[in-house]
């Protein structure tokens, strides 16, 4: 955080001013760990199995905060009989199908009545005391139906009839999190039931003992319980724990699934709703969140809202139908408010209740357009034009080669960038120019430069990790041609509109009938930002309000009375004001300080805030005191805007078949979870299993412990002779590329160094690509400090400056030594740059995790060897001669499922 | 006294002529080590403000540091040490794993060797001896392991001692004690004598090289000016608004030395038994800094010089025996010339 967020890390540098421990997780040692308390070096890619651990601890020592646990996460809950764990199926969970990696999720659901007939046979639904009356049940009972030790509580919702369809497509779940299967669920609040979720984990995570930590992470088991200890010593009713990672978290093909290794923890210490709890997700760049608030994904629309795919949303219903079931508890239950509300924004009057507004003018998805799957398009000449914005893949991608390749087999690219970055210049001065694997004369892309405002000369939001927005001015004006992204893309549509005038053609009214009527100002005719944020807002379109703001997104209507261009974000310009631009002091405020920037909902600081007070309402401590039940006024209040129906006491039931806000128990944090609880165990959403798993990275130099399946067995595989994978441990050839390499940024620099490297102040701090390697490493292959180093994969190869370091440790992992190598990926080949050099992301291959389409990055091996690479021909002649050393074919790596047996597979398909 | 050039000098200021309405509370810097994150902000925001050219692009095997040192065209230089010792009750995470002996002194020696212009060593990791006897080279002992292991970083700038030797053997007034105490360089009437530059006990002020007429400022000795034109308009120094965790603290030098201790005894308190402050005492040999230091370890670590004197310190002694020198030649040669018209 010290390295990549120093100016966020000056808080942490704070709370540890006032007493907080920091603990720094992290292979390399960093500027992080240089003033942290305690660092611990793990292996790259292993991030699961130290989480598992943890888990197992807080399990088996009862370190869990029972209360919390029972009462506001899915522990109670019981899976279905059908689920089979992957210590059963050897790595596989139930439901998998080997032909094309995806998982039938339908084995994975909570047990319960899928009718509303059955349902009546049970027990009525809640109020379920906290498990007193079952306490004293036998651990062992087996429950018939809803009998036993279970009670049934209503969570709403019909027949998941999408989860088969949902298959191999998490792009398509948006943000909206998954629907339930049943209509009701059974609970033991007692948690001795064998088939609830607390004694599912119980199960799952056994096996992550202390030791099998130290076997997989190379962590010793005396820092590992140190961890521990420390971790859950200070959780509970009056401390609470935060966890921080950064995106690389997220850049393995496992990543979603270390996310939720850090909310289980979390959950099961009851860190989550409450102050100084928490997951922070240090994004990568600046208002990355509110990039994917207002998202530049190409599967979902503002507010995570899905984008509807072709096939099966071909009318509103159906898409609407999709996200809110009927039925269905929550706030996604409004879903056709949010909708209604952002195409009446985006077409205003032509969006009208008879014309489904205008849904049909949205594009439908056909499948995945995700980046990589786009590049490939590119590289098969299926894709004519792109625009990149602030975004330099040649070097900042992984598999730079490939996303060279696919560039240059554009009709047309559009850069907008702040400096003549490589994207826009590969054609002449790329790697393949000068390897001969491309030619100038030959490549047919033409490349429009537009240069860029940067943030101090262009107005609008920043949103930051806390979901806060923060309003900026401009400062001074843009220089020369540079402009911001708003004058681009509004003077593009203005110029589109002006050209298809006229037009009668039905395809050309989505453009038509666009609002596209923004006021500009100065003389670059710069688009007011104000007047955008006041579209994002919303108004009131008809009624004695008509005009008005909308003060938040309950007020959102589905007939076509309200607009409001990202629902999530309505009440930013509440009372017709910027709520974003307040910037008052935090001292001239309360802690929470709610008067500086908006935060989304509602200007809510912490999300589920009714988790800091017990299920009756009270605060867990005086100490963590943050919202609470009033009893006097009967309503919610506290420091923070409650993340609660305010009126909604803590003793409220649904009635039986209550659905929306309203099938929410007053006891029930999670508002945005169909059954109100928060999930330790997902029986649905995720395509890659219901809880964590280890599994060894794409590319490893060691085998999984834990299970045959070796890496992840739905993770998204390119089987193609541009994406060839090194073998791993037990594969042949798995010893010729033996070492890990992880990639990373330096303080210096900014990602693909188009905002750093061409700045001489930035530059001379670390003006050349290196490699971090161990003394240790450094005597095995011979490589000399400060001389230079070849890495080299299945890719290609790049050369480094060595930097020998004590910061990194090998690690011994199952009995061998693994080293590990450091790679910033700040450099480029090119010739305009201050400073350039060889890109670490050019040695990557292409495996996604299968729920994002994120690139496995953090993680892969490779070989070192002293000395620089070859150039030209030579290079290519160089990697082919690793690649057939190693035996390398398009399978290999590339094939999810490790050494299919027959038991398994009967197994999982059940 | 006036114009004193060694021992406590309480105003320095007004020891130079500052009076009255023009005379400020002495300015300075605190910059807290224990919470530096190496950021380099400050290096840049110097630059920035300053206008400072870029210092070259050189890499240097140095750890995170290619900066090298202070000089004309870097004001302020983050350090980065690597050793083999623990700091505090830090926990490192070396302990248990697969590592061996370390090299960082290995390696931090061949850095300082290489940045003073003697690369032969740098490829140093396989063999080098360091005369220290032992039987075997560092790095190359089996069985042996590391355990400890401490980074520290600290952000160096220019002291603006109380008794600035630079300021003391100027010849051209260019150097000059400032009303807030400090001392700063006038680039426009700087001739570059380069007096200034041996004159330093800590080696902060140069010459800036470059190409005549094109690098701004050639030839002028240059370095840190707490940046006088921001602080007389009530603005922090650059470096200090852009520090992050106010390792770089500005403000009344009485104030800092307040603050410093407090923060030692914090330290202290927590374990940190190294951390010390250096040059916060009046009584050393410069008359103590402007800009002084929290430090978690000796000054040596850090490439700072244990007992700084100010060079001039002997200035007036010197003179003072040139002068009786000159009265007894002078006398001597009255005695025999005079003695001679005598006759």
């Amino acid at each position: 955080m010290a390295e990549c967020h120093p100016v966020g890390f000056q808080w942490v540098m704070e709370a540890k001013a006032r007493g907080a421990k920091v603990i720094h997780i992290d292979p390399r040692f960093t500027r992080t760990s240089a003033v942290a308390d305690q660092h611990v070096p793990l292996r790259a890619g292993s991030d699961i199995a130290f989480l598992g651990g943890i888990i197992n601890y807080i399990l088996s020592n009862e370190k869990y905060f029972r209360d919390y646990v029972v009462s506001y996460t899915n522990a109670a809950t019981l899976v279905s009989e059908d689920f089979q764990d992957v210590d059963e199926l050897d790595g596989l969970f139930s439901g998998y199908d080997p032909e094309t990696g995806t998982y039938d999720p339908s084995s994975w659901a909570y047990q319960g009545h899928d009718d509303g007939s059955d349902g009546q046979t049970g027990r009525p639904t809640a109020p379920t005391s906290t498990g007193d009356d079952q306490s004293g049940q036998d651990s062992g009972s087996e429950p018939e139906g809803s009998a036993g030790g279970a009670t049934i509580d209503d969570v709403g919702g019909e027949e998941s009839a999408d989860s088969e369809k949902d298959r191999g497509a998490g792009h398509e779940l948006g943000g909206r999190g998954a629907n339930l299967a049943h209509s009701k669920v059974a609970r033991d609040e007692t948690l001795q039931h064998p088939q609830t979720v607390f004694q599912v984990l119980k199960r799952h995570y056994a096996r992550y003992t202390p030791e099998v930590v130290e076997q997989i992470c190379g962590v010793p088991p005396e820092q590992f319980l140190q961890v521990c200890e420390d971790v859950t010593s200070n959780s509970g009713r009056d401390r609470t724990t935060a966890w921080v990672y950064s995106v690389g978290w997220t850049h393995h093909s496992t990543g979603v699934q270390y996310i939720r290794g850090s909310a289980i923890i979390q959950l099961l210490l009851g860190n989550m709703g409450r102050p100084g709890g928490g997951i922070m997700a240090l994004r990568g760049h600046a208002s990355i969140q509110g990039s994917t608030d207002i998202p530049t994904l190409f599967n979902i629309l503002p507010g995570y809202l899905p984008v509807p795919s072709a096939g099966k949303h071909d009318t509103y219903a159906d898409y609407i139908a999709t996200i809110a079931k009927p039925g269905m508890k929550g706030f996604w239950t409004k879903a056709d408010a949010y909708t209604a509300s952002l195409l009446k924004a985006w077409w205003g009057d032509a969006a009208t209740p008879e014309n489904d507004f205008c849904f049909d003018y949205l594009p439908k998805l056909t499948g995945d357009h995700g980046t990589y799957q786009t590049v490939f398009d590119m590289v098969d000449g299926k894709i004519d034009g792109y625009f990149l914005l602030g975004q330099n893949p040649a070097v900042g991608s992984a598999h730079g080669k490939l996303q060279r390749l696919g560039l240059a087999k554009l009709k047309w690219l559009v850069v907008r960038d702040l400096q003549m970055i490589e994207s826009a210049t590969f054609w002449k001065d790329g790697p393949e120019i000068e390897s001969g694997e491309l030619k100038t004369e030959e490549i047919g892309t033409e490349v429009f430069f537009f240069p860029a405002a940067t943030h101090t000369e262009k107005e609008g939001t920043f949103t930051q990790t806390q979901r806060m927005l923060q309003w900026r001015y401009k400062a001074v004006e843009p220089p020369g041609d540079a402009r911001s992204e708003l004058h681009f893309y509004y003077h593009l549509g203005r110029l589109l509109r002006e050209r298809y005038a006229g037009s009668t053609d039905p395809k050309d009214r989505p453009l038509l009938d666009l609002t596209w009527d923004y006021p500009t100002h100065g003389e670059t005719q710069d688009p007011d930002g104000d007047a955008i944020l006041r579209e994002v807002n919303g108004y009131y379109l008809t009624g004695e309000k008509a005009g008005q703001f909308l003060p938040g997104f309950v007020e959102m209507k589905a007939d076509g009375s309200t607009s409001g261009g990202c629902w999530i974000y309505c009440g930013v310009y509440k009372d017709g004001v910027n709520q974003a631009a307040r910037k008052k002091p935090g001292r001239d405020q309360n802690f929470v300080a709610p008067e500086w920037g908006w935060a989304w909902p509602m200007n809510r600081r912490t999300l589920y805030n009714r988790a800091s007070a017990d299920p009756e309402g009270r605060p867990w401590s005086e100490k963590k005191a943050y919202v609470w039940w009033d009893e006097e006024a009967q309503q919610w209040t506290g420091h923070d805007v409650p993340d609660f129906q305010l009126t909604k006491p803590p003793s409220y039931r649904p009635e039986e078949g209550a659905s929306g806000p309203d099938g929410i128990a007053g006891d029930d944090p999670f508002i945005m979870q169909a059954d109100g609880k928060g999930w330790l165990y997902a029986p649905t959403g995720l395509l890659d299993g219901p809880l964590p798993a280890h599994y060894e990275p794409a590319e490893s130099p060691v085998d999984n412990p834990l299970y045959t399946q070796q890496g992840n067995p739905t993770r998204q595989v390119f089987k193609r002779k541009d994406n060839l994978q090194n073998p791993s441990k037990d594969e042949p050839g798995g010893d010729v590329f033996p070492y890990v390499f992880t990639t990373y940024r330096l303080t210096e620099h900014h990602t693909a160094g188009g905002m750093s490297r061409w700045l001489p102040y930035l530059s001379e701090l670390q003006p050349e690509m290196f490699c971090e390697v161990s003394p240790e490493l450094a005597r095995e292959r011979g490589l000399e400090h400060f001389g230079y180093a070849t890495i080299v994969t299945a890719r290609t190869a790049i050369e480094a400056r060595v930097l020998v370091t004590d910061r990194v440790v090998p690690l011994k992992v199952g009995g061998t030594v693994i080293h590990q190598i450091g790679l910033p990926y700040h450099w480029g080949v090119g010739d305009d740059a201050v400073v350039s050099g060889d890109s670490a992301n050019d040695l990557l291959g292409l495996s996604l995790d299968p729920n994002v389409h994120i690139q496995e990055s953090k993680v892969a091996s490779c070989d070192i060897q002293p000395g620089r690479r070859p150039t030209g021909e030579a290079l290519l002649r160089y990697v082919e001669d690793y690649r057939s050393r190693a035996g390398i074919t398009v399978e290999t790596g590339n094939l999810r499922m490790t050494a299919p047996s027959d038991d398994r597979l009967e197994g999982a398909q059940q | 006294m006036t114009n004193s050039f060694y021992g406590p000098l309480a105003d320095p200021a007004g020891d130079a002529g500052w009076v009255d309405g023009d005379h400020q509370p002495r300015k300075g810097f605190f910059t807290d080590t224990s919470v530096c994150i190496g950021c380099k902000a400050c290096e840049v925001a110097c630059k920035e403000w300053n206008a400072v050219p870029d210092d070259g692009m050189n890499w240097l095997g140095s750890s995170y540091d290619n900066s090298g040192a202070l000089g004309a065209s870097t004001w302020r230089h983050v350090k980065f040490i690597e050793q083999p010792k623990p700091l505090g009750a830090q926990q490192a995470g070396m302990e248990g794993t697969a590592a061996g002996v370390s090299v960082t002194d290995v390696l931090n020696r061949a850095a300082d060797s290489a940045l003073a212009g003697d690369r032969s060593t740098l490829g140093s990791t396989n063999r080098v001896d360091l005369g220290m006897p032992t039987t075997t080279l560092p790095g190359q002992v089996d069985g042996a392991q590391r355990t400890e292991f401490r980074w520290l970083m600290e952000s160096d700038v220019c002291k603006h001692c109380t008794h600035a030797a630079c300021l003391d053997v100027c010849p051209t007034g260019s150097l000059f004690r400032t009303e807030f105490g400090t001392v700063v360089v006038q680039d426009d009437i700087c001739n570059g004598c380069g007096y200034c530059v041996p004159a330093c006990p800590f080696g902060v002020i140069d010459r800036r090289v470059g190409e005549k007429g094109v690098t701004k400022n050639e030839g002028i000795a240059q370095k840190c000016t707490l940046c006088y034109d921001r602080i007389g308009d009530g603005l922090q120094p650059a470096c200090a608004t852009a520090c992050p965790t106010q390792s770089i603290q500005y403000g009344d030098v009485d104030e800092l030395r307040e603050r410093a201790q407090k923060r030692v005894d914090a330290l202290h308190a927590a374990g940190v038994h190294d951390a010390r402050l250096y040059g916060e005492n009046g009584h050393d040999g410069v008359g103590g800094l402007g800009a002084f230091f929290l430090l978690l370890d000796e000054p040596e670590v850090y490439g700072l010089p244990p007992d700084p004197v100010v060079t001039t310190r002997d200035l007036p002694e010197m003179w003072r025996k040139a002068a009786l020198a000159a009265v007894a030649m002078l006398a001597g040669a009255v005695a025999v010339f005079g003695a001679g018209e005598r006759r």
